[in-house]
């Protein structure tokens, strides 16, 4: 009995992982990708009301897919946790409006950068909040967690200001307009496209400079692969380069912007 | 494993441990005081004072924890006069009430249930010899039915208050930084899963083990009449 257990227990793991063995050894020729997104990062990431993802990243990612004429999986994959699952190879590149920073660099590869933009504060009209220390001291304000924009706040505003960490940015659009707090950092064209110019947006306007520093903001927004997988970076580099130069990477910004996204 | 970026940032978890012990004692204990009445009403026969609370404990026992703090967190903000309220009662717009509100209100459920089920279970010739001794209804449940509800209800009630601290971990959700918030802080800025929540894991079973001992010295005192008997 105890025999016929463990037989069953070891044929059961062997089935089981058959199918993770075969797509290790057929995605080394990368005609197969599997693409981690988020999804919950408006205008370049969403999920429609039908499920469905959309967004300047869906289609950038698709797009290079096309280009090195490769078949994409996309995987929705919460922010958290999306190096560490790219690490665990539930896929094998972030298309998700990821900065190139030096601490990611630690433990993945970047691409080129597919876009470039600064960060800027939210606040609510008439709040007559400014960005100066004496104006920001115990003011809270709303950042995504794990975010190059939360890095910045905690270094350089982490001693003035209440620090609330979402989990996705809409969630802190809602309680941005559930008036629980005064500011909200994050990328200039999220902000602008995700919560300023939707009907939640009413109200809030941006206010002080344009963030760009790259000792916090890194080299502008990359695909980020495993170490390991060089060859992949290259392809998709090259990728990045053919779109950029047969306009299908202006077609798709035009569609959702009405300027250079790309940067300098 | 690199374990001194957790020594480095150990104070992250001492504020979150302090912020879990803050949720989970206050919750218990506004939830205790509000189930004894509760299951008393329960347990009567009277089907307008027992419906009102089985209602209560249906909705908050057949719904998830993480769901209950969604509608009250995410919920009430969209309403218009929470949002006019929240400006001259600036309590509103902070998060630990409203997660203080939903484990309270779900550990009062569950314990309501708890001590309801000890309570119908008194043998009813306690109650009968109370009776019969002049005691007036609410004598015998002061004296006779809670005392030895309370004591069976004890070693259930130590595993709702393990739950609910582990329950407590959803906090971090909502923005709220306990011992889970500080992991997944420490976790998103050296991208190090284990360690980070490795010592969240250890700061949860230190409590854990504190509960357990705190139960068990009740037990000794409360069930001391259950021990077997020394003989010599």
């Amino acid at each position: 009995m105890k025999k016929l257990f463990v037989a069953a227990v070891a044929a059961a793991f062997t089935l089981g992982a058959a199918p993770f063995i075969a797509a290790d050894v057929e995605a080394k020729d990368w005609t197969k990708i599997r693409i981690g997104v988020e999804g919950a990062y408006p205008p370049f990431s969403e999920t429609t009301p039908s499920g469905e993802l959309k967004g300047f990243d869906i289609d950038i990612a698709n797009a290079l897919c096309a280009e090195i004429k490769a078949e994409c999986t996309l995987v929705a994959q919460d922010w958290d946790g999306i190096i560490p699952a790219l690490m665990a190879k539930k896929y094998d590149a972030i298309v998700a409006s990821m900065s190139i920073t030096e601490e990611r660099k630690k433990k993945v590869a970047f691409t080129n950068k597919y876009y470039q933009t600064p960060a800027k504060f939210v606040r609510k009209e008439g709040s007559g909040i400014e960005i100066n220390k004496d104006s920001l001291k115990g003011k809270s304000v709303g950042v995504q967690r794990a975010t190059i924009h939360d890095n910045f706040l905690t270094e350089e505003f982490g001693d003035i200001l209440e620090i609330k960490r979402y989990g996705t940015q809409d969630e802190a659009y809602l309680d941005m307009t559930a008036g629980r707090i005064d500011l909200l950092l994050a990328d200039s064209v999220a902000l602008n496209d995700g919560f300023l110019k939707t009907d939640a947006g009413k109200g809030y306007e941006f206010v002080g400079p344009d963030f760009s520093d790259p000792k916090y903001f890194g080299d502008g927004a990359g695909i980020a692969i495993r170490k390991s997988d060089e060859d992949l970076q290259a392809k998709l580099n090259d990728a990045i380069a053919a779109i950029r130069a047969n306009g299908t990477y202006k077609a798709i910004q035009d569609k959702y912007f009405d300027f250079n996204i790309y940067g300098e | 494993m690199d374990f001194s970026i957790i020594t480095e940032n150990i104070s992250e978890y001492i504020d979150g441990t302090w912020l879990t012990i803050q949720l989970v004692g206050m919750s218990l204990l506004i939830g205790l005081v509000l189930s004894v009445p509760f299951a008393v009403m329960r347990s009567t026969n009277r089907i307008f004072i027992s419906g009102p609370v089985w209602l209560f404990t249906y909705c908050f026992r057949g719904t998830p924890l993480l769901v209950q703090m969604f509608l009250f967190y995410y919920g009430l903000g969209q309403l218009e006069f929470i949002k006019e309220l929240s400006q001259s009662w600036t309590f509103l717009q902070n998060a630990y009430w409203y997660a203080l509100f939903a484990f309270t209100l779900n550990t009062a459920a569950y314990t309501t249930e708890i001590i309801r089920g000890a309570i119908v279970a008194t043998p009813y010739g306690e109650i009968e010899a109370a009776r019969a001794c002049g005691m007036s209804r609410s004598l015998v449940l002061r004296r006779v039915v809670l005392p030895s509800a309370f004591r069976r209800a004890l070693p259930a009630y130590s595993n709702e208050v393990i739950f609910m601290l582990h329950g407590s971990a959803l906090a971090s959700l909502i923005t709220l930084v306990d011992i889970t918030g500080a992991a997944r802080i420490i976790n998103s800025r050296y991208y190090s899963p284990y360690e980070a929540f490795l010592t969240a894991a250890a700061f949860y079973m230190a409590l854990t083990f504190l509960i357990v001992w705190g139960f068990r010295q009740l037990e000794k005192c409360w069930h001391a009449h259950l021990k077997p008997r020394e003989t010599n």
